[in-house]
């Protein structure tokens, strides 16, 4: 590591002995000559450093804009003589692109896809560098708030169908933020870096957050707590008006666009009967440059230890926003096309299902195999072929072993494991008598089916709820 | 106009200049002002020019899905899927890109056209050319014995893709595949049964499916008197067949990859034949190809696998293909693929086979290339060619809200059309009044009252009909 810091050290210095001599306007030889040096140097640094990153075949700036210093995170595929290459990163670019690139002014669209990122994945927190990602999109210019509503009202849904614990939508807005940081006197600079610090009020205290901004980041006292003032408050649409009163916000023109909104946004969920979940929250500053307007975050609350208490957020499950000037980036003629999305934490959702089954102990099934067909005999695997096969005509999901003869005993522990509800068991005397011997597994109940009758019999049994075979 | 074709002239020369001067090794400070020059000019043309260009496209050999095509590709994945799951089928997914030494020496001369991952300081990567690989990977490296599983995913070659003919650089894989020590040929029996389900319930007209076997390839080869280092090159020629004609091969074989001509003709009295369960007992009974012992165990469980075929119904659309000679190299028995026929033009014309849909064989020797103690896992398996599918569908082919707060109401029923919605909820101040919500068909017109409480019943009810004749 300190050799490594040495070695970045020489980079430094050897890269500025280079600019002193163009600056000097030194010979073009001896030019050549350090700069030998410094491309020698980066070399040992590794393939990362001095080279210039292309992603898609867009002006590296475009998409620099879009992720920020994430864009160290893309993987490059290969200088294989043809087009430079990149795997995507989100889905969101991609959704520009395309709508840019087909002309489109609007559509509804979702798009649940693997994303890649160059991460140092914590293992355990669940941080990989393949992933899904799972996004609705509205594009389009419509009258104001509604598709926003609808998605708030789609996270909702969601959260709520897939039953893993009682959750709550933050929601803020862009231009509140950036309202709120210039009134209080934040330099256009520090925007970002700010942002980014009380971002982090979800998880740590208020104390620690001030210190950062004011510490590390060398905002003025007064300036952080005046941002501590506004940043610490939520609540519903009472808040927002509240603060389109509140004297020095509402002299802010960004501010009150976005208070507006989200006055108009509350109404609309108060009439999609979520209000209650929705908590307009001053500290909600999520990474993205590309947010314009609303922004909102879900999280899952923890059932609290003792009565009383508040729930604990922990950790997002699925967020989004208003990102109305993206698709302009890539159009030739700069024609906007205003988005609003929303993107489901699937792999966390994955982790905490998983977590669940184990928990309960419930057993997942990995197949749909509805009945085996067996034979207790030897000599009958033209039979069980045949069999089979007329199942599977008749739509039905069977499986037969894949032996000549198999022992009876070996098939009903297949079933078992494998969590088939039937057997259809074919039998010498059986076959004489023109039925099929049809077991529960689970009662181990047989009962002989005529033939005729035996796809009718097999569907009745396994429409029943839960499959009481 | 004719000012912005001078100014890019006057870049074009002045960019020149700055050339020939760094050429001539110029001293710094010339180059500095010619080029310093040149950047004033770039800049008086507008910010376009000096700018990177950015041309907006997906890479080559790629596309997008558009919705239209989302809805053709789903439909058919769910015939597809459902039949996978009729059969007791689990799924498995594995990463988009694989070590690289992963891939290295499974796919012969095809490894050029796989695509790297730039070395950025870590592993080396590749992206996955089939799922065949991965599969074999996944057994050996949780130590597997047996499964049934299917994979369906996106796989990357770097072709130089023929768009018209279909041929992308990314494209969806389908297989299916039943890894284990089993009696023989019961699972390569439904794996033919399953291709030939899965055709069927595509209804994308009729089809045939050709079956051969590699050591009834090797060893008839070898009767005739291939020289082994020619085995591979020979084969493919002979898989031309369903392409050209005979003579054109025999050229080939004879003529580019100097095969002695009675050779030859040799191998010709043998790929140009193909017939049921027949032509397998006429060649058991062959008195060249019965002395040799892999042609033997070739035709014997072809023999059986027709037996099952049989059994399942489908022996009518299989066809035992002595030219059926397919590429890959890991294949160790049974191979087969199936094609669609063209509708005769003529009656009486014998049906032209119009490309490959599916495909598939046994490959028992994979796996044990992967273990480390190279513990073998026999395999057999079948890979649908959804690609193809999907631009055949694609040819035969072609609730809500609106977010407006006062649209019109011939707008929305519009778009019912354009989308094909069935039905419209009408909401209108009197029937608020009332308490009914008028109810209309977009296919009849018909509209009725509905109180509010009995709507979601009535739409429920109206959409789950066949056909949805709402």
């Amino acid at each position: 590591m300190a050799e490594r810091a040495a070695l970045e050290e020489l980079v430094r210095l050897q890269g500025e002995r280079v600019r002193g001599l163009k600056q000097q306007k030194a010979s073009a030889e001896q030019i050549e000559e350090e700069v030998a040096k410094l491309l020698k140097l980066k070399a040992q640094l590794g393939p990362d450093e001095g080279k210039q990153k292309f992603v898609l075949k867009t002006p590296k700036e475009t998409l620099t804009g879009k992720y920020g210093e994430d864009s160290k995170l893309i993987y490059d595929l290969k200088d294989q003589g043809g087009e430079l290459l990149s795997l995507r990163y989100d889905l969101t670019v991609p959704f520009a692109r395309y709508l840019a690139m087909n002309k489109l002014t609007n559509i509804k669209r979702y798009h649940i896809a693997k994303v890649y990122r160059r991460d140092n994945p914590a293992m355990t927190r669940g941080r990989y560098r393949e992933f899904y990602q799972c996004d609705f999109d509205i594009a389009g210019q419509f009258d104001p708030m509604i598709p926003d509503a609808e998605c708030l009202e789609i996270m909702c849904e969601i959260l709520r169908s897939l039953q893993i614990g009682d959750f709550l939508v933050k929601v803020n807005d862009r231009r509140i933020l950036d309202g709120m940081f210039a009134i209080c006197g934040v330099p256009d600079s520090k925007f970002r870096t700010i942002c980014s610090s009380v971002d982090k009020l979800d998880k740590v205290s208020w104390e620690e957050v001030k210190n950062e901004m004011v510490g590390e980041k060398g905002l003025a006292p007064e300036v952080a707590d005046h941002i501590g003032d506004y940043v610490q408050q939520h609540g519903g649409i009472s808040l927002v008006e509240q603060l389109l009163q509140d004297p020095e916000l509402s002299q802010n023109k960004q501010a009150l666009e976005g208070l507006g909104d989200l006055k108009l946004l509350f109404e609309y969920l108060t009439l999609f009967g979520i209000a209650d979940k929705i908590s307009f929250d001053l500290s909600l500053a999520r990474g993205l440059d590309y947010y314009t307007g609303v922004i909102y975050e879900a999280v899952l609350l923890q059932t609290p230890v003792q009565a009383g208490e508040e729930p604990l957020g922990v950790g997002s499950v699925a967020a989004g926003g208003r990102y109305d000037g993206l698709v302009g980036m890539f159009d030739p003629k700069g024609r906007k096309v205003p988005c609003v999305g929303l993107s489901i934490g699937v792999e966390r959702i994955f982790s905490i299902v998983e977590q669940r089954l184990e928990a309960t102990e419930e057993k997942v099934r990995t197949t749909e195999t509805q009945v085996l067909v067996a034979s207790a005999q030897k000599k009958l695997l033209e039979e069980r072929l045949k069999l089979v096969s007329e199942l599977w005509n008749a739509g039905i999901k069977a499986e037969l072993l894949y032996k000549k003869n198999p022992k009876l005993l070996n098939q009903l522990q297949y079933c078992e494991e494998a969590g088939i509800p039937l057997v259809a068991i074919i039998g010498e005397q059986e076959l004489k008598d023109g039925v099929i011997k049809l077991r529960s597994v689970a009662s181990r109940e047989e009962v002989d089916v005529p033939r005729e009758d035996l796809v009718e019999e097999i569907k009745r049994r396994t429409s029943q709820p839960f499959c009481i075979c």
